[in-house]
């Protein structure tokens, strides 16, 4: 797949359709792939890598890249175009100045639970069927079950749908698959409200604000952020104690709630291993049973459940009641 | 910092009863910035008002805590009192401590500590607060009356002759509301068309009215002296200017079975109708539900018969856009649907019927010319029971009853059953009642006529089962005061079905802003001293909407209401609220949140042009608020994201700092 978008990207280039490409260019190692933007053709030779480790969400950099003259290639994986869509909603990206060519994507690895496998020195990785082919610097060959290694994004992948876009690379789009990512929400609800309280007291605890989690996040898109603004009466409350430290987090999930498409880069991205993502599906999860089915980022929406009141919408005292049998 | 100036109130022994109200002025007195502390009796009676005064010249305050009352009840009252000796009357803080303190507990101890807190908040909230000015915003001098029953026409008539422009919007093809409907009116059983109608031709005659017929309210736009408003006009397809009302086509439409819903279904009219004689504007309608033109293209009958060529099969809804300094609600009532009630066999007998069938029963315009007859066999009836309040005063948690008294069933049926002794003296007629409520001038006088000279049976207790059988209305009952069953072979049976709002009030009250209460009642903006008023500035309540009423009692209420909606129409601006969003554009993201969720349209978008902090220039998305639109709800200030959107007067920081006083 690699080859088919270096050469589409470089017809795109030539025929001034566009005069860059945002992509993933290769890092030190196959594994640390980034997000990227290539100017030439020979820059794309050199270093655009697109392989079971090109996990990164590229949207959100689009915000910054439309601002530019110019128009920019975007190639958007199904979950990268939910947050593109999302950012389209909120008028946050020029969807004119980006052109996009939508890639399937099968699902990433993580590194780390690779790694776990005792597997390192990793010199190629290859997508067969449901296995992921290693090659190793020792010449070892692996090959490992794909749902093993996959990303906690990718094992609870939401949609194969590309949502917006220009052409398709493979000329058809996917659609939403079952999933079963709400599984781990429900057993965070079934607890009882001291246990759930120490699940998160230790989960947050690790945290060391490095703000990854928030400066990766598709949703968080501030021009200035609450916990960066002075003015804010948020800003001080970072380190003043554990406390205050884990409603970051919680502060966090409420701002993009009704906004977060469960991209899933938020626990991707976090040093720690902090399940954050189960805020914002926690958050979902009740979205979808209080107010109906609802995808962020899926289509053009004016306002999400948490934004438009209806005289339809479930009494409060409704919402009380779950939380207080947290079922 | 401020210099703040803290004044407990004893409201009587309202506070001081329950909150030991030195104790409150001796702790806050120690607050930072706090200069002065005292308590008084009755904070807003003059000398508390002076007092207060006083001690703004004399301490130099910069800012007042009053702990006291709801700022419902006399915010206004201390902000004029500031204002007066040159202090911003937005430097006045209200610490509500007599409804969320002194009436919901009973422990001195925890309820002073709590009435400190309180305080303390506002002390903390004042320290933050700055001098805000009100702006002005024009009025447009033209009021809507939604619903055009007898409220709605009385207060139109009394706008209009105070010289404003009115327009009634009707849902039904005329003006009359139910009203028309009714025989005769107690407690002087003058016939109600004959005093009903005269308003209605007036109406239609004064030249400041404009009666918009057939039409609904279906978006409203705005505030308090400028709303903008969208009134479909829905097809009557009969040119409304052109039709002379002669009645024509609506003897020849051979469409004849459509069931009539002046006479609520007790007889048919015709596919093209005019509900009633006296119908304003007098103009014909045609029902598409039935006209044969309309669903299948042939017939024409009416067009061809029409002598002015008014029939226009090709009407579509029209909508009109109009612009209002204040509206009126006067959507006025529908008795409750009675077939739930099985045991009274509405839905099995013809001959059961509601109170206002038994009114059209009466009517010389009605299904039967006057006559009573049965509806089954078009028979006199020489045995009828009255069953009282079928619906009302039920358990709270009834689904089938309302829990509130209808309040005019017990002097309606006081009058049938005194009309029907009078006309037809060989008629049995029993009342079932759990009380008989008949307060009102003339009224007790009225219903104790019926008993003592009409002969009519008043039993105590209520009806358990009706059961139709060979022709005859088998009526189970219990009579309370002689402690028996009753059985009883009646001809016919009267439900005095409960009121409910119209079923349209609801979603209005949503266009509106205006709250109802669980009844769906719109709620007045104080229940004895602002009893017309609706809580949202503008909307004022006629008849009704707002609660169960005779009409000698709409009327004076429709008459009230137009009174306040004259007062504010002869402004020509009014001051505004200052309490208005503003948004950062630094901070502004442009998302669009604040103007999806923004109720009154009040929030625009706009490119603007940035130095950036690295000296270049950035064309960037921000969002602005029209402070004349704005109505300070907040809704735009929660939803957006990174704190752009703030509220003058409830800024983020203000209620964090209240929230945090709370918490220390």
């Amino acid at each position: 797949m690699q080859d088919r978008m270096i050469a589409r990207a470089k017809e795109l280039l030539a025929d001034g359709t566009v005069d860059r490409v945002m992509g993933w260019k290769k890092g030190e190692f196959l594994y640390d792939a980034t997000p990227a933007v290539f100017y030439s053709a020979e820059e794309l030779d050199a270093g655009f890598v697109m392989n079971a480790f090109t996990a990164a969400n590229v949207s959100k950099y689009l915000i910054k890249e439309t601002k530019k003259e110019g128009k920019i290639l975007a190639f958007l994986k199904p979950c990268d175009s939910f947050s593109f869509r999302q950012l389209m909603n909120e008028h946050r990206v020029d969807r004119d100045k980006v052109y996009i060519v939508g890639i399937p994507s099968w699902g990433k690895a993580d590194m780390e639970k690779i790694r776990q496998k005792g597997i390192t020195g990793i010199t190629s990785i290859e997508e067969r069927e449901g296995d992921f082919v290693v090659n190793t610097i020792l010449r070892e060959t692996h090959v490992i079950k794909k749902y093993d290694v996959y990303l906690e994004k990718c094992k609870n992948c939401k949609s194969k749908e590309i949502v917006v876009y220009d052409e398709l690379l493979d000329g058809e789009n996917g659609a939403a698959v079952t999933n079963s990512r709400f599984d781990e929400v429900a057993k965070l609800e079934a607890m009882t409200p001291d246990e759930r309280f120490a699940f998160w007291q230790n989960e947050l605890s690790r945290c060391i604000r490095c703000n990854a989690c928030r400066n990766v996040c598709p949703a968080c898109t501030c021009e200035k952020c609450v916990f960066d603004n002075p003015k804010s009466g948020l800003e001080n409350k970072a380190a003043a104690t554990s406390f205050e430290e884990n409603m970051f987090h919680i502060i966090r999930a409420f701002h993009v709630a009704g906004r977060c498409t469960d991209c899933g880069e938020c626990s991707r991205v976090c040093p720690q291993h902090i399940p954050l993502h189960l805020l914002n599906r926690k958050f979902i999860k009740d979205m979808n049973e209080l107010y109906g089915d609802f995808q962020a980022g899926e289509a053009e929406q004016q306002r999400h459940p948490v934004t438009s009141y209806r005289t339809d919408d479930a009494e409060p005292g409704v919402i009380y009641t779950r939380g207080g049998t947290g079922k | 910092m401020q210099r703040i100036g803290v004044f407990v109130c004893w409201c009587g022994s309202n506070i001081a009863g329950t909150v030991d109200v030195k104790k409150v002025a001796e702790t806050l007195g120690h607050e930072p910035g706090v200069v002065f502390s005292t308590d008084y009796q009755y904070m807003c009676s003059q000398s508390g008002q002076d007092l207060v005064k006083d001690s703004i010249r004399t301490y130099n305050l910069t800012g007042v805590v009053i702990c006291s009352c709801s700022p419902r009840m006399h915010e206004n009252t201390f902000r004029k009192a500031a204002a007066s000796v040159g202090l911003n009357p937005y430097m006045v803080e209200i610490a509500n401590i007599r409804e969320q303190v002194s009436w919901i507990h009973k422990d001195m101890e925890t309820a002073t500590e709590k009435a400190i807190i309180l305080g303390r908040a506002a002390i903390a909230k004042v320290h933050l607060n700055a001098p805000l000015i009100a702006g002005e915003t024009p009025v447009t001098k033209r009021a809507l009356v939604i619903g055009g029953g007898i409220a709605g026409i009385q207060t139109a008539l009394d706008i209009a002759e105070a010289g404003f422009e009115v327009d009634i919007v009707e849902k039904s093809p005329t003006i009359g509301g139910k009203m028309a409907q009714i025989d005769k009116t107690f407690p002087t059983l003058d016939c109600a068309a004959c005093i009903l109608t005269p308003k209605m031709v007036e109406a239609s005659q004064q030249e400041n009215i404009n009666i918009y017929a057939f039409s609904e309210v279906d978006e409203v736009k705005g505030f308090v002296g400028n709303f903008t408003v969208k009134i479909r006009r829905k097809a009557r397809y009969v040119k409304e200017e052109l039709c002379t009302g002669c009645g024509l086509c609506t003897e020849k439409c051979p469409q004849k079975k459509v069931p009539d819903e002046f006479n609520l279904g007790l007889s048919n009219r015709r596919a093209i109708y005019i509900p009633f004689a006296q119908a304003v504007p007098k103009v014909a309608t045609i029902d598409p539900n039935y006209c044969t033109m309309l669903k299948t293209g042939k017939c024409g009958v009416c067009s061809k018969v029409c002598g002015v060529k008014a029939i226009d099969y090709t009407q579509k809804d029209e909508i009109v856009e109009r612009k209002y300094g204040a509206i009126v609600v006067a959507t006025g009532f529908e008795p409750i649907k009675v077939d739930k009630f099985e045991e009274f066999a509405y839905a099995q007998s013809p001959d059961v019927v509601t109170s206002l069938e038994y009114e059209r029963l009466m009517n010389a315009a009605g299904p039967t010319g006057g006559t009573l007859l049965r509806p089954s066999d078009k028979t006199h009836p020489h045995t009828i029971v009255f069953v009282q309040c079928v619906g009302s005063r039920c358990d709270e948690k009834s689904e089938k009853g309302k829990p509130y008294c209808s309040k005019v069933c017990c002097m309606y049926t006081a009058k049938h059953a005194m009309l029907t002794r009078e006309k037809y003296p060989d008629t049995e007629v029993y009342v079932f009642y759990i009380d008989v409520r008949t307060p009102g001038k003339n009224f007790d006088e009225f219903y104790r006529r019926a008993v003592e000279h009409y002969g009519v049976h008043y039993v105590k207790g209520m009806v358990g089962k009706v059961t139709p059988e060979n022709g005859k209305l088998k009526v189970q009952a219990s009579d309370l005061l002689d402690n028996r069953q009753l059985h009883i072979d009646a001809d016919m049976v009267v439900l005095a079905a409960a009121i409910e709002p119209d079923k349209s009030a609801r979603p209005l009250a949503t266009m509106l802003t205006a709250s109802m209460d669980t009844n769906d009642f719109f709620t007045e903006a104080h229940p004895k001293l602002r009893p017309v008023e609706s809580p949202t500035a503008g909307v004022f309540l006629s008849g009704m909407c707002q609660g169960p009423k005779d009409i000698p009692e709409t009327v004076s209420q429709a008459s009230a209401c137009a009174a306040k909606v004259i007062g504010l129409l002869v402004k020509d601006k009014l001051v505004g609220n200052p309490c208005v969003a503003h948004s950062d554009e630094m901070m502004c993201n442009g998302c669009s949140q604040c103007q999806n969720v923004c109720p009154y349209g009040a929030i625009t978008y706009t490119e603007k042009e940035f130095r950036m902090p690295d000296r270049t220039t950035a064309v960037r998305r921000v969002a602005q608020v029209n402070p004349a639109v704005c109505q300070g709800c907040g809704a735009c200030t929660v939803t957006c994201p990174s704190g752009a959107m703030d509220l003058f007067g409830f800024s983020n920081n203000q209620i964090m700092a209240e929230v945090d006083a709370i918490c220390k």
